[in-house]
């Protein structure tokens, strides 16, 4: 099919613009639509086979695939990171086949696909945060039978959720899930939120941008629309609390971020550093300065000696 | 048949560039549907409608229908020849005399339609498997308005689709009530598209 592309740099014109055909576009977006109409309610859709494992985010591609147009700018993360291989593959992927721009910026981003992280700058209204989803069925550890887990989801019986975070609590004192943290979606909906940290679970609350989710392998779609609610679930006597930290970055002194644990020798000496690299090279680049940061001048006057 | 009559009966052309104005499309869709009552802009696409379909409600079918979507049709298109053959040679889609059946119904006079009723609203294990009802509409700036609240909406939404029936209203009330099943609205004027998902509940203004 030929396509005559105004804002693109030239692509790979061997393949449809965004690889898929067509049909396969028109099919999951129509899932995204009921998707949305029914925020939290996993769609099933006709998954194609992509040209990377499942595992890699084939879900979160084909949603992008179907979503993004010659003027969108994309931007692609892996846990936070722009340049992982995952991120770095996809955002690839989607240059050679649409010519799009890319970048790592999360404000001049149309659209972002993650896996497994949310940004830490919060999104605005003409953005889509696009989720990679490896089980998008909150109940399958509890009840491994489709035909059982929709009934679940059609009676809106979660009783057996809120037993398993009961039993944690019994058992440990607190709940003890720390990423993939269920949430109730518009008061209606349990659903996974991808694995993302339970850090990162408030941020879905009345965010303004819209939220989309694939699961390539499992074939199912679901979105939260902007400005509805998501509440992580909790009991009165154990509310939930995200994750904290006893130190902030130690690259941009950032606090209230999620931060990833780096080990540095063998010895066990650790650094903690932003999992969202775009938002701790921004703070570096304002001049934030971490206890374990680089210090220009003097690393200057080492290579000069 | 000669080449001059040939081209008299032939369907009109779609998309002049199907691959990116079918995603143009779809992003004031799913804009729309993200943002129920907000009106989103299809200027940038250039389309012959064949009548009575409006624009939109044309570039709706060439970018969300093919054989997997039965069409159901009001009385006012399903006895026009030129929209049946338009949607046979440009998407191949089934069209249906049930309503239950129809993953699309477009309906061009809005006015004259008897009731919402009837159309699929899917079930509790697959409340997706439901119909998006499409009315074509003069102008979505109409004086009197309703209220929006629900996903999507800040805080509310105000709304005035131009051609609705009157018992309209209140049956969107209800299908709003049998969330999450229900039928979704898509509002279709020339240059403007809104939606009206089921998820989102109606405020009528006491006058």
């Amino acid at each position: 099919m030929s396509t005559s592309p105004k804002n693109t740099q030239s692509f790979n014109e061997h393949y449809n613009f965004a690889y898929l055909d067509e049909q396969t576009k028109r099919m999951i977006r129509r899932a995204i639509l009921k998707g949305i109409a029914i925020p939290g309610y996993q769609v099933p859709f006709a998954s194609r086979e992509m040209p990377m494992p499942y595992g890699w985010g084939t879900g979160g591609v084909q949603l992008t695939a179907a979503v993004i147009g010659d003027k969108d700018i994309l931007k692609v993360i892996d846990q936070g990171s722009d340049d992982t291989t995952n991120a770095v593959a996809l955002r690839d992927f989607f240059k050679q086949t649409t010519g799009v721009s890319t970048t790592t910026s999360t404000k001049e981003a149309t659209l972002i696909q993650t896996r497994h992280r949310i940004p830490e700058a919060p999104l605005n209204g003409d953005q889509v945060l696009i989720y990679q989803v490896p089980i998008p069925e909150p109940l399958r550890f509890l009840e491994p039978r489709e035909t059982e887990t929709r009934k679940m989801h059609a009676l809106e019986e979660y009783g057996l959720m809120h037993v398993k975070l009961y039993e944690d609590i019994a058992h440990f004192g607190h709940i003890s899930t720390t990423y993939a943290y269920p949430v109730m979606v518009n008061s209606r909906y349990v659903m996974d939120p991808s694995p993302i940290p339970k850090f990162d679970n408030p941020k879905m609350h009345q965010m303004p941008a819209l939220q989309l989710f694939g699961a390539g392998r499992e074939k199912r779609i679901y979105a939260i629309p902007p400005y509805t609610d998501v509440v992580s679930l909790d009991f009165e006597d154990h509310p939930f609390t995200p994750q904290e930290f006893s130190e902030p970055c130690a690259l941009c002194a950032a606090e209230n971020v999620y931060l990833d644990e780096v080990i540095l020798d063998d010895k066990g000496s650790r650094m903690f550093v932003c999992s969202d690299s775009d938002y701790c090279e921004g703070r570096r680049a304002q001049g934030h300065k971490g206890h374990m940061a680089a210090d220009p001048v003097h690393s200057n006057e080492l290579s000069e000696a | 048949m000669t080449v001059s009559t040939l081209l008299k009966t032939a369907p009109k052309a779609g998309f002049e560039n199907p691959v990116l104005e079918a995603q143009a499309v779809f992003r004031a869709l799913m804009n729309a549907q993200a943002k129920p009552g907000t009106l989103q802009s299809l200027a940038d696409i250039k389309l012959s409608p064949p009548a009575p379909l409006n624009k939109a409600a044309t570039a709706i079918i060439l970018c969300l229908c093919d054989y997997d979507t039965p069409i159901w049709l009001d009385d006012k298109l399903a006895n026009s020849p030129e929209v049946a053959s338009y949607i046979r040679f440009h998407c191949n889609a089934p069209i249906t005399q049930h309503r239950h059946e129809a993953a699309f119904a477009f309906i061009s006079e809005p006015e004259k339609l008897a009731t919402l009723e009837g159309f699929a609203i899917g079930t509790g294990e697959y409340p997706d498997r439901s119909t998006t009802v499409v009315l074509c509409q003069k102008s979505l700036n109409h004086a009197q308005s309703v209220q929006l609240q629900g996903p999507g909406i800040q805080t509310s939404q105000s709304f005035a689709p131009s051609c609705v029936p009157a018992f309209f209203w209140r049956q969107i009330q209800e299908n709003h009530q049998f969330y999450p099943l229900g039928i979704d609205v898509l509002f279709a004027a020339d240059e403007q598209i809104a939606a009206l998902p089921r998820s989102t509940k109606v405020i009528i203004e006491e006058q």
